[in-house]
């Protein structure tokens, strides 16, 4: 086989030195150490249109823009004096024609025999192309940062526009409420609760849980809220209401299935009355104040998936002293390693502090579940509490 | 954190001769010092300090509102003379240090007693009737070019021996990239110095001052050393051969000479 390795020396012969400094791919300055310029390549001055005689004497740094000039004097000529060279540093050369070149220049500095300074060497490579590539990319970063942060307050203000509201005064039925979305809170879950009157004294209570997290479970938060509200003046039957709700819920573009509870208050001198009624969800728990514990209603459909929807009107009476507790699957599907909390602890906990409050009993309960996953909810968790004193 | 390590203050030179401070300016930090201050070790206490956002001082401590204008950095010099209890202290600032060195001098006179000045300026954009060298234009060039470097120095190049034969072991130290700080601090203290003007405090400088004025100096011109000669009423005016921004880099004999011919002339006095 031939061997063109074997012309080598020939080939290097050919070349000589100052034709590898004269005409090498990039341009070649020497300078003195205060920046004068004793000699510039061919290659520099066929780039910068130049005559040699134009920047001999002239020093480097009066060839650049004068932004670039103080950088040199703050930057590089200290870089370069205190650590021997730099590297691919970006500045622009002016032109005979008075047009600037982007370029790269690495620089280097050789030292006498006393360590002193002695020349600069400096190769200088053209960069239009890198350069404006550069500043497209640094002009994208910044849009996607504004968008990031646009997004960001978007999201939080939805988030803030959708938390449950805090509990009302109902008359002498006091109402307590816990809320936990799920993980750092960042992402908008499917758990809601609301309370509204659709007359003085006549109040409505919602609770319901939306599947899945994001954009889309927040549209079906809202379209739910809004529509029970709706619903319930149009029926004060709560089945009737949440079958109106159903509707609303399959016609909606986006396709997401949904639990709830929705009913009406009603209080008489000593007693309190709830009508109710259940889709799909965990069914309330009455709590006595013998530490009864007592599940009520009928469990119904799943919202938002069947046209034939149907659900039970139920009702349940409050004497003093009882306490009623609604709450989203996040309080007993929660779960560590393959343990779930399940309803039998619900009712445990809730019997042995039947005594509590409505705001203590909501809380504790929020809290004794979110322990019992070591402090982290993986998915939302929800608690109305009403309490008849 | 004590201010020491805030400012990551280091003393060399005779721990009871009188002290001399070195306040580094905009761009890099105290090794801006390097062939200058070791002069004095014999005669003076020595003080070195980064300011904070530079060199090897705590960033955490930088505070965007605090450092918005010399002020701030002024008021840090006056907590490190004071944490180390230091008084009729010789200021020497290079750059932006001059005018921070005046503003530290005016708060804390008891502190500073004497001031040398390489380099400075009171204002570096032009105004009416006032040469400063610059244009509102050439601050936002300067911004754009801080923007599009960010100095990384490979410590992969060999080390080169800096031009001290006596120390040779600072070619292995010096794998850092002193100039290179957190871009975005860079940017503010650009802003903080160039667009300062501290000329309405040079007239009520009581201490004496050296004005070092360098040839050639795009950053401070001549124009500009006449001027805060003509203002600091205590003040002499000493143009060097230097060419350029960093003497004390530069031309570190002569910067030498000339400080030090000047404390010599005022302590025959």
């Amino acid at each position: 086989m031939s061997a063109p390795y074997e012309n080598f020396p020939e080939l290097l012969a050919q070349e000589s030195d100052s034709d590898l400094f004269e005409n090498a791919p990039n341009g070649y300055l020497l300078c003195m150490p205060d920046g004068t310029i004793i000699r510039a390549n061919r290659t520099l001055l066929t780039w910068t249109g130049h005559d040699a005689k134009d920047l001999i004497g002239e020093r480097f740094q009066n060839l650049l823009a004068t932004g670039d000039r103080i950088f040199y004097e703050t930057h590089y000529a200290p870089l370069l004096r205190m650590q021997g060279g730099v590297r691919e540093i970006a500045v622009e050369l002016t032109c005979a024609d008075g047009s600037k070149l982007p370029i790269l220049a690495n620089s280097i500095m050789t030292f006498d025999a006393n360590g002193l300074p002695m020349i600069i060497r400096t190769s200088i490579f053209g960069a239009i192309h890198r350069r404006e590539y550069e500043r497209e990319l640094f002009l994208a970063k910044e849009q996607a940062e504004a968008s990031k942060e646009q997004a960001k307050a978007l999201a939080q203000t939805l988030q803030e526009s959708l938390m449950p509201p805090s509990a009302p005064q109902m008359g002498r039925v006091e109402v307590g409420t816990a809320f936990h979305p799920a993980g750092n809170g960042s992402e908008i879950g499917g758990d809601f609760y609301d309370f509204f009157e659709t007359a003085t004294g006549d109040w409505s209570v919602v609770i319901g849980d939306v599947g899945g997290k994001g954009a889309a479970a927040a549209a079906i938060t809202a379209l739910a809220r809004y529509s029970i509200r709706a619903a319930a003046i149009t029926s004060a039957d709560p089945a009737t209401a949440l079958g109106l709700l159903n509707d609303s819920l399959l016609i909606s573009p986006t396709h997401k299935l949904c639990t709830a509870i929705y009913g009406r208050l009603q209080q008489e001198s000593d007693s309190a009355h709830f009508r109710f009624a259940v889709a799909g969800h965990p069914l309330p728990l009455l709590v006595k104040s013998t530490r009864e514990v007592i599940a009520v209603g009928q469990p119904g459909m799943l919202l938002g998936a069947f046209d034939n929807f149907n659900a039970a009107t139920s009702e349940v009476t409050l004497t003093p002293g009882d306490s009623l507790v609604m709450f989203t699957d996040g309080i007993t599907e929660a779960r560590i390693n393959n343990d779930f909390f399940e309803e039998g602890r619900v009712r445990t906990f809730l019997s042995n502090n039947a005594h509590l409050s409505a705001i203590e009993l909501a809380s504790q309960l929020a809290d004794e579940v979110l322990n019992f996953q070591g402090g982290f909810a993986k998915d939302d968790l929800a608690v109305v509490v009403f309490h008849l004193s | 954190m004590p201010i020491t390590q805030r400012n990551n203050v280091v003393i060399s030179g005779k721990p009871d001769g009188p002290a001399i401070v070195f306040s580094h300016g905009f761009g890099c930090d105290q090794n801006m010092w390097r062939f200058v201050a070791p002069e004095f070790e014999d005669q003076y206490k020595v003080v070195l300090f980064d300011h904070v956002g530079s060199g090897k001082s705590d960033l955490g401590s930088y505070d965007a509102d605090k450092y918005a204008s010399l002020s701030g950095y002024a008021a840090d010099i006056v907590e490190i003379l004071e944490e180390l209890d230091l008084t009729k202290v010789i200021f020497v600032g290079h750059s932006v240090s001059s005018m921070i060195g005046v503003l530290a001098a005016q708060s804390a006179p008891e502190r500073i007693n004497r001031l040398v000045l390489v380099g400075p300026s009171p204002r570096y954009i032009n105004d009416e009737n006032y040469v400063g060298g610059f244009s509102p234009d050439d601050i936002d060039g300067l911004l754009d070019s801080l923007s599009s470097n960010f100095l990384g120095w490979s410590s992969a190049m060999a080390p080169v021996i800096i031009g001290n034969p006596d120390r040779p072991q600072l070619g292995a130290e010096l794998t850092e990239s002193f100039c290179r700080t957190d871009p975005a601090i860079a940017a503010q203290f650009a802003r903080a110095t160039f667009l300062s003007d501290n000329r309405a405090d040079l007239i009520d400088l009581r201490q004496p001052t050296l004005i070092l004025q360098c040839a050639d100096d795009i950053i401070a011109p001549l124009e500009v050393g006449q001027f805060l000669h003509e203002q600091i009423p205590n003040s002499t005016l000493v143009n060097m051969k230097a060419t350029g921004h960093c003497p004390n880099l530069s031309h570190p004999e002569e910067t030498v000479a000339s400080i030090k011919n000047y404390l010599q002339a005022a302590n025959a006095v």
